[in-house]
């Protein structure tokens, strides 16, 4: 006989599990998770691998790398050591690219939900000053505001977040505008939920899928944007830095390119570990590749 | 008839899955032959494997995730499945065609009408220039196209959705294909329409002696036009036979359940409710959508999707609001809901205006009137618990939240759904439980109105039974006033106690259930009830445990 309708199907794994499971279908994304858990675990043993102050002068200028095993990775021509430079870096980077999305994702969020719910002409305004933050190329506007608010490493990271904002606030808002039709977001109306708890706490979290993907693209930015403002030397310079180092090392690069090229390095994989990282997300978090 | 083969010939067609779904075979076993002037009707539930059959016999699978797996299908004695893809090529459009459920897609929404007919016999034919329009044309008046040479040079979107349908299936009759496979023609297009292409297709098929497989989970449909019928159920032909015999004999329990859930035509018991107090009262209403104009497209003309809606809906009443695509029932039930902003009238629940009220006084207000919406997966919030989606209601007008949450698991008792089901997301449900879930979750405020927008028209038709039947059950418990909103006259005649017609924004007719479907006054309403597929049919009633 036919089955009853209200038979329930057997119960899903955990959300968790789920997750996972369609995460590990992408190699290049586990590649990426596992770069990642190597700058994290860096930025964490940092303060064990080497206890000193990063910036102090560790042995002779310029050796190169393998020949001491004092400074590993070889010093700067100031005898900094690179090994424990490129550890601490790995904080400061970590700290702006996590900080400066966290900024750029909320101004975004903020202002794409609002221009996206509402329409009209509350879209009109937040969509113009939008664009007139769209219409500055990021890096001429980053200078600015350094040189304006100077190069404390704080500043910096506000800086970065307020140029990065403007690519998740259009995301959110086309988001917010397709989900705002949908007859879930008028169910809750209809219960007489009010306008904020329906932007944060029902379109929301049905909006955060792409914007966790793009967080890690904005990371990935904002890592390449502290180094390249380091590059030239606008970076703070009590921090040691992946791009305070490559700056420095352009001195240098044709006697002792390694200074250069090993920060440059963590660099690369760094901002590709992030994107890949993207990438598995939105394998993960999509849920058109539901089925295969 | 003996001498020449049959048109279509399957046997012990199966068709696999790819692993990990929810059965190995999406067919399995299917025996099937369609005689020449013959309509074959396959009649399933979604996910039975119909639509993949038809994907079979003309080789539109997506392989290799689905693929045949055994079995013959004989064409005209010439076995298909040998076939290279050059000659099935030869073979799908010149002997073989298709009709697809939604001609907007099917229809090349960049080139005319005339363009695309053109190509068919340009393809397959050496007509001239000349001789392919001429044909083209003809085609067109065999379908009744009004002003066939001014379609002709029209864009699929110029014209109505019952003339692209008309459209296709010129198309699919120009180079008289032996066989016709029809999936679910009709689904996508109003009663009034439906019955008007149900009838082109048989006429259609009679001149061409073709032989035709028709697709649909439609029993009126079938009553309206099959000659044979085969019932599927879960990919195994449960039943087959001659149409009169399987619709009023069915021997299949699966059948029967079909069948028996088929609505009848008979509105219920008429009941004295009139005198009851009346819950809800529009006067007056009028919307009008004015369609912003693009900076370069210029101004578009405003639809008045309502014009002028007066009416009253008494306590522990079922009000029915029915009519075709376009005929503002939607608009309604969103009106009164106050989902929409209205330009005119009034909606009066227990003597206070609705539309008068300031946000916050709407905001208490929403307690008393609850809707129940048409898709179930769209109105559940994906990423909410069903306790939660429940209990939310009552917890935003200040409820305790763990009584809300302890009350919102008795509302699924309520609606027969076990307590497992309080912890899982929406999509861990069937389209009838869903709905379920939305029931309930309209219940937990205890409104005095509900509006229901087409709530069973996305379910198959023994879901939609069961559902019918919860929300009777609730409405004659709960003393509930209902507001129901649909286009399919079976379900009206089902449940509600009163009916409006409405067509253009108008009400053109409006009284008791029974004597509206007996004695219908006005010319549209008599179209309408003459149009509901298969009403000469009575389902033969059984008692199952399905329905």
């Amino acid at each position: 006989m036919t089955s009853l309708d209200t038979d329930l199907s057997p119960a899903e794994p955990p959300r968790l599990v789920v997750f996972w499971r369609r995460y590990r279908r992408n190699r290049a994304a586990l590649l990426g998770l596992v770069i990642f858990v190597i700058v994290v675990l860096m930025a964490l043993t940092a303060g064990l691998v080497d206890p000193g102050d990063p910036l102090r002068r560790a042995g002779d200028p310029l050796t190169p790398p393998f020949v001491d095993w004092a400074t590993p990775l070889g010093t700067d021509q100031l005898g900094r050591d690179v090994l424990s430079g490129v550890f601490y870096g790995a904080r400061i980077s970590l700290l702006i690219g996590v900080v400066a999305t966290l900024v750029a994702i909320a101004i975004g969020v903020v202002i794409g939900a609002l221009a996206g719910y509402f329409g009209g002409w509350v879209d009109d305004v937040l969509m113009r000053v939008t664009e007139a933050f769209q219409t500055i190329p990021n890096f001429v506007l980053l200078l600015t505001l350094v040189a304006i608010l100077g190069s404390k490493i704080e500043w910096i990271t506000l800086a970065i977040g307020i140029v990065s904002w403007t690519a998740p606030a259009r995301m959110v808002r086309a988001e917010f505008m397709s989900l705002r039709g949908r007859e879930f977001v008028d169910a809750a109306r209809n219960l007489g939920v009010s306008n904020t708890a329906i932007i944060f706490k029902e379109i929301l979290p049905n909006a955060l899928p792409p914007i966790v993907v793009y967080a890690s693209v904005i990371m990935a930015l904002s890592i390449l944007l502290e180094s390249a403002l380091a590059f030239l030397a606008l970076g703070d310079p009590n921090y040691a830095s992946w791009g305070n180092m490559i700056g420095q090392g352009r001195a240098v690069l044709r006697s002792a390119p390694y200074c250069a090229v090993i920060p440059g390095i963590a660099i690369v994989l760094t901002v590709l570990s992030f994107s890949l990282l993207g990438e598995g997300l939105n394998d993960a978090l999509n849920p058109r590749q539901k089925k295969q | 008839m003996t001498d020449t083969p049959p048109i279509l010939q399957i046997r012990d067609l199966k068709i696999a899955l790819p692993k990990g779904a929810d059965r190995p075979f999406a067919l399995e076993g299917l025996d099937l032959t369609i005689e020449p002037g013959e309509i074959v009707c396959l009649v399933g539930e979604s996910g039975s494997g119909k639509s993949l059959c038809a994907g079979a016999i003309m080789r539109l699978l997506p392989e290799p995730h689905v693929h045949v797996a055994g079995g013959a299908i004989r064409f005209m004695g010439e076995e298909l499945l040998g076939k290279t893809e050059t000659e099935m090529r030869a073979i799908r459009g010149e002997d073989i065609a298709m009709i697809f459920q939604e001609p907007m897609t099917a229809l090349n929404p960049q080139k005319t009408v005339g363009w695309q007919l053109d190509e068919v016999l340009r393809l397959h034919t050496r007509m001239t220039r000349a001789e392919r329009k001429a044909r083209a044309i003809e085609m067109l008046e065999r379908v009744h196209i009004p002003d066939p040479a001014s379609a002709y040079n029209a864009y699929p979107h110029q014209i109505s959705g019952g003339q692209r349908q008309r459209v296709v299936i010129a198309m699919a009759l120009l180079l008289s294909p032996k066989l016709i496979i029809a999936d679910e023609p009709t689904t996508a297009l109003d009663v009034t329409t439906q019955l008007q292409i149900l009838k082109l297709i048989r006429e259609l098929q009679e001149q061409e002696g073709a032989g035709v497989l028709f697709i649909t989970h439609d029993f009126g449909v079938v009553a309206e036009i099959a000659d044979k019928v085969a019932v599927l159920c879960k990919g195994e032909m449960v039943e087959q036979g001659p149409a009169a015999e399987v619709l009023n004999n069915p021997q299949h329990a699966y059948t029967r359940a079909l069948i028996g859930a088929v609505p009848a035509l008979t509105p219920p018991p008429v009941k004295p409710v009139t005198q009851a107090p009346v819950v809800l009262k529009g006067i007056g209403l009028k919307k009008t959508f004015a369609a912003r104009g693009g900076l370069l497209s210029g101004k578009r003309k405003a639809v008045v999707a309502v014009k002028d809606l007066t009416f009253q809906l008494h306590r522990g009443e079922t009000l029915g609001v029915v009519g075709e695509s376009g005929s503002g029932k939607t608009t309604v039930s969103r009106i009164v809901t106050r989902l929409l902003e209205c330009d005119a009238g009034k909606v009066e629940l227990d003597g206070k205006d609705l539309l008068a009220c300031s946000p916050r006084e709407l905001r208490a207000m929403r307690k008393y009137i609850q809707m129940v919406f048409q898709d179930p997966m769209a109105s559940l919030n994906p990423r909410k618990r069903v306790v939660d989606l429940i209990a939310q209601g009552p917890i935003v007008h200040g409820a305790d939240p763990d009584k809300a949450r302890a009350d919102a698991r008795k509302l699924l008792e309520l609606v027969e759904l076990s307590p497992a089901a309080a912890t899982r997301f929406p999509h861990e449900f069937s389209g009838g439980q869903r709905q379920r879930i939305g029931i309930a979750r309209a219940l937990a405020l205890e409104p005095k109105v509900i509006v229901a927008d087409e709530p069973v028209s996305a379910l198959d038709v023994s879901v939609q039974a069961q559902v019918l039947k919860l929300l009777a059950d609730l409405r004659d418990r709960l003393n509930l006033s209902l507001l129901f909103v649909t286009h399919d006259l079976r379900v009206a005649a089902q449940l509600c106690d009163r009916i409006i017609v409405m067509q253009k924004g108008e009400i053109v007719e409006s009284g008791l259930t029974a004597e509206v479907f007996a004695n219908p006054q006005h010319a549209y309403t008599q179209n309408l009830l003459s149009s509901i597929p298969g009403r000469d049919w009575t389902p033969p009633s059984f008692r199952t445990d399905a329905a």
